[in-house]
């Protein structure tokens, strides 16, 4: 019977093929949307994950994700030291990681931020950042560079490598911090998240990128708002040390004080490396149950005006933004589906009147009509089993093609491996909705059989 | 037994205003031939559907292999047929994309009783079927049948009508697409196997010219008091 309609389905090879390459092409369109929506979910929860909050200046919870998280678009201004030293005090948390940003390197993101991001960062289901080459800023001094396994790919560099800067966020940009550059200490491991597209910087290198600019506007004369000049780096890196005993010992009442009297340029000054302003502060915490009790004491700080983000929550409402996009695509895939679906019986049902005579011959050697019905469903059910099959060649292939440039552009994996439970549960409905389909011919030919008998005269 | 045997048929197409059919008595014995001949359009091939179980017939008038035609009904009938009815019609015999060998073993997949007895190699016999009627060359054997001539599509036609020992054998006019020379072959080569075979014939056909290579010549239109 398989061997059967094989063989009537070899005899129409062409229009069987087209058939079937209309059912392949939906079946990856399906799950290629499926796949891409899970992957783009999965890249972008683990890039969250680990991060208990994200504290940056007051704006939208989602442009403060995706802009501290993926490096797409920028927040607010910026919030200042003496908030992140408030926070990193808070009795509730464990660590605080400050970040700044606005810079690229060749289209990249530069983030700035010190060597605890690589200690706290954590990524898909809890793995933390681990290095292909080289090491993390040890040693180097605020010069040092680490940076994702996709920059150092894309571009070749590797430890030892000097890089240049330039300002915003754009891929081409004639504001080139030439005379701040970079030297490359450590490769990220790929962790297929955002991480791999970002170049980190020391806070001070980051500072030292703006210090030319700033300078100029606070006080010329004031040695300290140009680190990367006079001074030794060795120096500037043994305070930064120094500082962060002295804040391990501060208590959250000091700061609270220290910030009262506030005045931002004098504490630049006072401390030397730290950062003016930062952009925003990843947030561990000891117990994740405290977290709402610290969201509301950062939106109700009266002296910056500050969001804390539970990425979570962004990341839900980001899917909320995006969700009527995905149900219109994935109504098309369905549509394009039902097309091929319809394609098929068209093809079955046009050859059933050219196929009256073989439908003779086959009823004057024994076969009966339900035979003959039973032989459209099968021949329904190898075009639709093809198709489905074909269908994941396809997309298997399309995903080998298209990853690396997903990947590139915007830190998407599909994963090549994502064969689940819920995509055999799609191919078996089209598979159904392809036998179901195919019963309108079936019905068709076993009357047509009925009626004709043996002496169909052509 | 008969391979068939008809009693006071009656038959009348649904919504016609006459019967197509009345025939009295008609009957074959095992291994001989019958020509039954008449002009067309005189129900020649609404008998064959008759007999063949392909048109509703009262009860007891067919007899096909002392089974009553009538008394059997929906896929048994089917099977019925082909476990006692080989088939030959005027053209277009085959499924044009199996090959000679396969259409003629088509009888065998859908009927165990011919393929039992088409005995222990079944594709054997076919081949020796198809040398038999003059296609011993094994490349046509494994032609696709739209790439044999209609002689030779024909014979192959006789061959799976012949295969498995079936009692009858219906002939509908198979040799109106041959020419004189190879219409006289193909009659005598397919009585004679069926002669061999022990395999009642029933040819009918409009053309008495083939009178000569049959036991039993009938007119139809004699036989007949319906279309008359």
């Amino acid at each position: 019977m398989l061997g059967f309609s094989l063989r009537s389905l070899w005899n129409r090879r062409f229009v069987a093929g087209l058939t079937v390459l209309a059912i392949s092409l939906s079946v990856a369109l399906i799950l290629g949307v499926e796949r891409l929506r899970d992957g783009a979910r999965d890249s972008f929860a683990n890039s969250a994950s680990g991060i208990d909050l994200i504290v940056a200046p007051r704006g939208n919870s989602v442009q403060i994700l995706m802009a501290t998280v993926f490096g797409v678009g920028g927040t607010g201004t910026g919030m200042t030291w003496e908030s992140f030293e408030w926070l990193a005090g808070r009795p509730e948390v464990a660590w605080a990681v400050p970040i700044q940003m606005g810079d690229n390197h060749r289209g990249y993101p530069v983030i700035g931020t010190d060597a605890s991001y690589f200690e706290h960062f954590r990524h898909s289901g809890g793995q933390s950042l681990s290095l292909a080459a080289g090491t993390f800023y040890t040693g180097d001094g605020a010069d040092a560079a680490v940076i994702g396994a996709e920059v150092a790919a894309r571009f070749g560099y590797a430890p030892g490598t000097v890089i240049v800067n330039a300002h915003g966020s754009g891929e081409v940009s004639f504001d080139l911090h030439d005379d701040a550059p970079f030297t490359i200490s450590g490769v990220l491991a790929p962790t297929g998240t955002a991480v791999d597209r970002m170049v980190f910087v020391t806070l001070e290198g980051f500072d030292s990128l703006h210090a030319q600019e700033d300078a100029p506007l606070a006080d010329p004369l004031d040695p300290a708002a140009m680190p990367a000049d006079g001074h030794g780096e060795d120096d500037a890196h043994d305070d930064h040390i120094a500082h962060d005993d002295h804040d391990a010992h501060d208590d959250h009442e000091e700061h609270e004080d220290h910030e009262d009297h506030g005045d931002p340029e004098g504490t630049e000054a006072g401390h030397g490396h730290e950062p003016d302003r930062i952009n925003a502060v990843y947030v561990g915490l000891i117990d994740r149950t405290s977290v709402l009790g610290l969201q509301r004491a950062v939106n109700e700080r009266p002296s910056d005006a500050l969001s804390a983000v539970l990425p979570a929550v962004a990341l839900a409402e980001l899917w909320g933004i995006t969700g009527t996009a995905e149900r219109a695509m994935r109504l098309m895939a369905w549509a394009v589906t039902f097309a091929g679906m319809i394609g098929m019986v068209v093809m079955l049902s046009a050859s059933l009147e050219t196929r009256r005579r073989e439908f003779a011959i086959l009823r004057s050697v024994g076969a009966t009509p339900t035979r003959i019905f039973a032989l459209i469903v099968t021949e329904a059910a190898i075009l639709s089993a093809v198709g489905l099959f074909l269908g994941l060649v396809l997309l298997t292939l399309a995903t080998f093609v298209t990853d690396p440039i997903l990947s590139a552009r915007f830190g998407l994996r599909l994963g090549l491996n994502a064969f689940g439970a819920r995509e055999l549960a799609t191919l078996s409905i089209i598979f159904c909705a392809g036998l179901l389909a195919s019963l309108i011919p079936a019905v068709r030919v076993y009357r047509m059989t009925l009626a004709d008998g043996l002496s169909v005269r052509l | 037994m008969h391979p068939l045997r008809i009693e006071r048929l009656v038959y009348r197409w649904p919504g016609a205003e006459r019967n197509t059919l009345e025939i009295g008595a008609l009957s074959l014995a095992s291994g001989e031939s019958l020509f039954l001949f008449g002009p067309s359009g005189c129900g020649k091939s609404t008998l064959l559907s008759a007999i063949a179980g392909v048109v509703e017939v009262p009860k007891g008038a067919i007899r096909v292999a002392d089974q009553d035609v009538g008394a059997v009904h929906g896929g048994a009938r089917d099977r019925f047929r082909v476990d006692h009815i080989g088939m030959i019609f005027q053209v277009f015999n085959l499924i044009p994309w199996l090959s000679a060998i396969e259409n003629v073993l088509l009888p065998c997949t859908y009927s165990r009783h011919r393929r039992v007895r088409a005995g222990d190699n079944p594709e054997g016999t076919a081949r020796r079927l198809l040398s038999e009627l003059g296609l011993a060359d094994p490349s046509l054997a494994s032609k696709p049948a739209n790439e044999l001539s209609v002689g030779q599509q024909q014979r192959v036609a006789a061959a799976r009508a012949l295969i498995g020992k079936p009692d009858l054998i219906l002939a509908d006019e198979p040799t109106s697409a041959l020419d004189e020379a190879a219409k006289a072959a193909f009659v005598d080569l397919l009585a004679r196997e069926c002669a061999e075979a022990g395999t009642a014939l029933l040819f009918v056909s409009h053309d008495r010219s083939l009178e000569q290579h049959f036991d039993r010549n009938v007119d139809f239109l004699a036989l007949n008091g319906g279309a008359a």
